[in-house]
């Protein structure tokens, strides 16, 4: 990555002419869909089936982005997502820091059993648990609510944050934790004072995958929060929906108003933080 | 403030570790451990729903599984998609993330990547951090079928009769494969970028002043060097294929249609249970998902296994 910044003249010759093609085909290929769906959002029907739908918008009419505001509660599940996914990332990253903490850096009974038990759950799709797991949320009393979908969140990120912070917490040097031991800070107070900042780039990158994931997630959402409770629906399962339900069908310019809605957000955060989300994703394969 | 030279007891060391282990623990036993287990009970009886009355039917959902058709079509789906989507989008990562490491040749007598890479970068991983759900609802008005799809609209440009990406049974499941890897190609670009920062720039300008040319470079010399990681984006990738649940249930015609030609294990899964609340058949399916996929694991690790290069 580091030598992007090393700028001279790109390689000449018909080598450089074709990677430089493919290169700009590859960004036209990505950026085309985005931009179509916002200009789209501009336009009337007719502009959008008159067989020109390559075309720019005449004029830049706001209504549409106005109905989808209304009709399609864009606001309302944004919001939702900003709660749940805010209070299961903190959940998720106290509990697992604590557990991969206690795992990674003390000796005792049943130490390795219950850490195989967190990382085992690596390797499970979520798809085996759904039928019981809507069950066991039903049975709690927690279907319908952004409690059991925060509880869930947490439990199904744990495997991956447990199995990363531990490989951290153990890479960190023993003597920091041994020096404030030895000056009477307790266990409870070593932990939160000194390897908490120690282990700070891995808790930030796990975060920022968690953040990511949770807020991408749909197939929870849509099993644990039912159709009659729409006003607590996130936002992955409002845009879903919204390209089916019935008044989107003849009006299309709203559907792109709301598909821009939920993009342009990201974008923003994605264009901000561009190189953390990348060293926070990757880091979860790079393992 | 206590300065006191205090050794923490046993009693207190074991305070702490339970009073640490308690809560993630409880909450990943109740809401993980405990929904896996109670779906292998489940696979084996004949619950509908959340009614608490069911009977145990012993294999029964198993064998009705090897004469359900569309189970079938859903496993082989898998197997096309676990064909075609790694190896797509593995290709043309490498293909990328070599033209923007290496492929600007030497400047200064130093390896490059060509102009502009970093700018390439950031703008291939952005599908990435785009919600399947959402890429699913922006392709839908991208491969309308008719003539102003945004695709069919460009292909009209040089002559092509409007595609019926989504409806043709013989297409949607490659359109399908395709739209993920759209989404998946700058993961691992930015993903094997990392792996080729990591290895020593003298071992690729040696090969360079030896007179290598790109091909070598590439084939010979860069993918043997971060083959490691090219093994992890394999394996998660075909981790992947098992999944694919979000993008056919939004995108596909009629959730996995036209005709079942594009479903997946996992949206027969989720409708069993929830359009028809067989949950004890839809649990037995889940078992036969978690087989595939860890013997796909299995298999994959003995296979690919190789002497990682050390540098």
């Amino acid at each position: 990555m580091a030598n992007s910044s090393a700028t001279k003249r790109s390689g000449p010759g018909v080598f450089g002419g074709l990677s430089h093609l493919a290169l700009f085909i590859w960004t036209i290929l990505t950026v085309a869909p985005i931009i179509y769906t916002f200009l789209s959002s501009f336009k009337t029907n007719t502009e959008l089936f008159g067989g020109r739908s390559l075309a720019l918008p005449e004029n830049f009419h706001w209504d549409a982005w106005g109905r989808a505001w209304e009709t399609s509660h864009i606001g309302q599940y944004m919001v939702n997502t900003v709660i749940v996914v805010a209070i299961s990332t903190f959940f998720t990253m106290l509990f697992g820091s604590m557990a991969a903490y206690v795992l990674a850096r003390y000796r005792f009974f049943g130490n390795r059993l219950i850490y195989i038990l967190f990382v085992s759950g690596l390797s499970i799709p979520p798809f085996l648990a759904l039928s019981s797991l809507y069950k066991v949320v039903d049975n709690l009393g927690l279907l319908g609510t952004h409690a059991g979908v925060v509880l869930v969140y947490v439990a199904f990120s744990m495997p991956f944050t447990v199995f990363f912070l531990a490989s951290f917490f153990r890479s960190l040097p023993d003597t920091v934790a041994e020096a404030a031991m030895m000056d009477g800070a307790s266990h409870t107070r070593t932990f939160f004072q000194i390897m908490m900042p120690m282990a700070r780039p891995g808790l930030i990158s796990i975060t920022i995958f968690n953040v990511i994931g949770q807020w991408n997630q749909y197939l929870l959402p849509i099993v644990l929060l039912p159709g009659d409770k729409q006003d607590l629906w996130l936002i992955t399962q409002g845009i879903a929906n919204i390209s089916t339900s019935a008044g989107y069908e003849a009006d299309w310019a709203a559907l792109f108003a709301a598909l821009s809605m939920a993009i342009i957000p990201i974008l923003i955060v994605y264009v901000i933080f561009q190189r953390q989300i990348q060293s926070g994703l990757t880091a979860g394969v790079g393992k | 403030m206590r300065h006191g030279k205090l050794t923490p007891s046993a009693l207190r060391r074991y305070g702490f570790i339970v009073s640490f282990l308690l809560l993630p623990l409880a909450l990943y036993i109740v809401f993980f451990v405990s929904p896996n287990l109670q779906a292998i009970q489940l696979a084996f009886t004949n619950s509908r729903g959340i009614s608490p009355t069911f009977a145990y039917v012993g294999f029964d959902n198993f064998t009705r599984l090897f004469d359900d058709d569309v189970f079938w079509a859903a496993v082989r789906h898998h197997g096309v998609i676990l064909l075609a989507m790694p190896l797509l989008s593995l290709l043309i990562a490498l293909f990328f993330s070599f033209l923007l490491n290496l492929g600007g040749g030497q400047r200064n007598g130093r390896m490059a990547g060509v102009w502009g890479s970093g700018f390439y970068k950031v703008v291939f991983f952005f599908p990435q951090v785009l919600a399947v759900a959402i890429v699913g609802v922006l392709f839908q008005a991208i491969l309308r079928p008719d003539k102003d799809g945004i695709l069919n609209s460009a292909l009209a440009l040089i002559g092509v009769d409007p595609v019926g990406w989504l409806i043709d049974p013989d297409l949607a499941l490659w359109t399908i494969i395709g739209v993920a890897v759209w989404q998946a190609v700058g993961f691992y670009v930015v993903l094997f970028s990392a792996g080729m920062a990591s290895v020593p720039k003298e071992i690729f300008e040696a090969a360079a002043l030896d007179g290598a040319n790109r091909f070598t470079l590439f084939f010979r010399i860069t993918i043997p060097l971060i083959w490691n990681t090219v093994q992890v984006g394999w394996v998660y990738l075909g981790i992947a294929a098992f999944d694919c649940f979000a993008l056919v249930q939004v995108l596909s015609v009629d959730r996995g249609g036209p005709d079942n030609a594009t479903t997946v294990l996992p949206l027969e899964i989720w409708r069993q249970a929830f359009s028809y609340y067989r949950f004890g058949y839809s649990s037995a399916m889940g078992v036969a998902l978690v087989f595939l996929v860890l013997t796909f694991a299995a298999l994959t690790l003995r296979v690919t296994r190789r002497e990682r290069i050390e540098f």
